[in-house]
């Protein structure tokens, strides 16, 4: 019996270099929250293993976007669906919901196979804060009308974006979120939440998980247009009251974050701005911020 | 709720891998935070299955499992405990917690206990199908010869999930613990694999348990036509079933951890544990780890990483 106690040694102690020789690629990151949401960054996910998985349900994606709405169409819209083309869930079944008010507008691009662009028309307003908060009534409209039936996930992201590096299925999930690239290394008396207890988007100081981005959120159908909805509703009351919350909808956002975790979080790769510069956390930038020109597009 | 703010640039542990390649969370001590978990949980009203089988002489672990159990398996939430056994007259009357409900339900005895096992998985999707998915919404499925030490709790409930064995000790497409003939229903080609799963204890939501114990008998059940066992019996069907259908949770070897061998530091909790079949077994170990001591030349380093190595039970026993 003794070659089984050799065993059971050399056992043990392989055992402690196996769990950690294969696997820790990312130590430098919290890979994953306390309610086991992973957190998803370069060098934690395998590619191969999760198109599969999503090739054999035959997933289509829809994203949605809202393009002019008061901005220039020429400086955003082409660039950002080029870029999808190139990065956004490759080979997968997409659909690009453009919501806009000038219709004749949105930029005709060439589109691979399985992939289609759909225009939904929709009211102007005059204020960009108020286009901004109106995404909510739209999606939330939208999700029960059309997108349950066309898509199995939804991602919602802003427009003023390009792609630059691979925004695949490791995104999808029941609800997910991403981290603000300002804020990800911020202590919670930091995060700008809205902090004003008359609005519903009013989060105790002593409270939050993370900051999250209001450019990109997503989910299953059913999941966007619980968020959706309950958002849109918190900012009509809020508007009632004669609020605006700090920074309208993504205050929202935040709340509703906070009390209906998301099951998956995206890290800044995914949600990045140049002028942030690049730190080492840093690996990869897929999704960035186009600058804008403030001047053209800030009310007076 | 108030609770410590996580931190994006601060990992909660780093010895080990939290995430699977598929993204499915791994559970270690330390990564979680039960009181978020146990308020999603408990607005849901779900009830929790336990399928476990004392055949023969394993009913004298009956006792030890169910007072262990009722003390730490998902403490304060619903479960309802089957209980297949030849012998029911033999069931010692536990006294349970007001949420856990215990069901015995006789089962034939077979003469190999491979058989035995090996059923396990049948009788498991029967059930499922005629009144548990009824019942329960997650169903696990557990060695009787275990005790828990301490709290198993919401963080095992997922959809598909799986335990990490403790003997995995090689990089698992080198392991020699997969089924490799190509003959048998559970072969898992060289090359191939991810981790190396634990029959004693896995589960997940009924849907997903029934495919699967439906997929590891069906395969038990050609390999036995062709005259083929499995190496590990229905272990290595199950290893092949998770291998293909990724598990959306796994628990670490704290979840199940096999007495016979010892701790090392990066297991800090033992949850759940084989019972101590043997106790010369021990013995010889710790005169061979005695003996290897001697034979090293003694030095602080080397003192260190001996005990580096070993947790604090076993320095008491060395």
């Amino acid at each position: 019996e003794l070659w089984k106690s050799f065993l059971n040694l050399k056992s043990f102690l392989f055992s402690y270099f196996s769990f950690r020789m294969i696997y820790t690629k990312r130590s430098d990151v919290l890979m994953m929250t306390p309610w086991f949401a992973p957190i998803v960054w370069e060098g934690t996910y395998n590619s191969e293993i999760l198109n599969e998985q999503f090739r054999q349900r035959n997933v289509t994606v829809g994203l949605t976007v809202f393009l002019a709405c008061g901005r220039s169409a020429e400086a955003t819209g082409p660039t950002f669906l080029e870029t999808a083309e190139t990065y956004f869930m490759v080979g997968h079944r997409v659909n690009y919901y453009i919501f806009t008010d000038r219709p004749e507008e949105v930029p005709k691009v060439a589109l691979k196979e399985g992939r289609n662009v759909v225009v939904l028309q929709v009211q102007n307003y005059p204020r960009w804060q108020e286009i901004s908060m109106r995404r909510m009534e739209m999606l939330s409209y939208f999700s029960q009308q059309r997108f349950i039936n066309e898509v199995s996930y939804l991602v919602c992201v802003d427009v003023d974006m390009k792609f630059n590096d691979q925004v695949g299925v490791e995104i999808l999930s029941d609800l997910f979120g991403t981290l603000h690239p300002g804020f990800y290394t911020a202590e919670r008396r930091s995060f700008t939440y809205e902090h004003r207890p008359a609005s519903q988007a009013y989060v105790p100081s002593d409270e939050g998980d993370f900051y999250y981005a209001g450019g990109f959120f997503g989910g299953t159908v059913t999941e966007v247009y619980k968020l959706t909805k309950k958002c849109h509703e918190a900012i009509m009351v809020d508007k009632a009251n004669g609020i605006e919350a700090i920074w309208q909808e993504e205050s929202h956002l935040n709340k509703y974050f906070l009390y209906h975790k998301p099951t998956k979080i995206l890290s800044p790769e995914y949600l990045w701005d140049d002028n942030l510069g690049r730190p080492e956390i840093l690996k990869k930038r897929r999704f960035l911020a186009v600058p804008k020109n403030h001047a053209a597009i800030r009310n007076k | 709720m108030s609770y410590p703010q996580p931190f994006v640039d601060k990992p909660q542990r780093t010895d080990v891998l939290l995430v699977s390649p598929w993204l499915a969370p791994i559970v270690w001590e330390g990564t979680f935070n039960r009181d978020i978990l146990n308020a999603q949980y408990r607005q849901k009203n779900f009830v929790v299955g336990v399928a476990t089988f004392a055949v023969k002489k394993y009913v004298r672990f009956i006792e030890g499992f169910l007072g262990s159990a009722n003390k730490f398996f998902l403490s304060g939430h619903r479960v309802n405990f089957y209980l297949f056994t030849d012998h029911p007259e033999k069931v010692p009357s536990i006294n349970l917690a007001p949420e856990k409900r215990l069901f015995i339900i006789p089962v034939q005895n077979y003469s190999r206990w491979q058989d035995i096992s090996m059923n396990r998985m049948d009788i498991i999707s029967n059930h499922i199908h005629s009144h548990w998915r009824y019942e329960v919404d997650y169903l696990y499925s557990m060695d009787i010869d275990v005790q828990m030490f301490e709290h198993i709790g919401v963080e095992i409930i997922d959809t598909l999930v799986g335990t990490i064995s403790s003997w995995q000790y090689t990089k698992p497409r080198d392991s020699n613990s997969y089924e490799r003939h190509p003959e048998s229903r559970a072969a898992i080609p060289h090359g191939e694999g991810d981790f190396y799963y634990a029959a004693s204890f896995y589960g997940g939501s009924v849907s997903e348990v029934y495919k699967l114990t439906t997929a590891c008998f069906k395969g038990v059940t050609e390999d036995r036509a062709n005259g083929i066992e499995a190496k590990w019996h229905e272990e290595s069907h199950l290893n092949k079933y998770l291998l293909y259908h990724k598990p959306t949770r796994l628990l670490s070897p704290e979840y199940y951890w096999d007495e016979e061998l010892i701790r090392p530091r990066i297991i800090r909790v033992k949850r759940l544990s084989s019972v101590r079949k043997d106790l010369q077994e021990l013995e010889r170990l710790t005169l061979l780890l005695g003996g290897l001591r001697e034979l090293l030349v003694p030095c602080s380093s080397l003192d260190s990483l001996v005990s580096f190595f070993f947790c604090r039970e076993a320095k008491c026993v060395l």
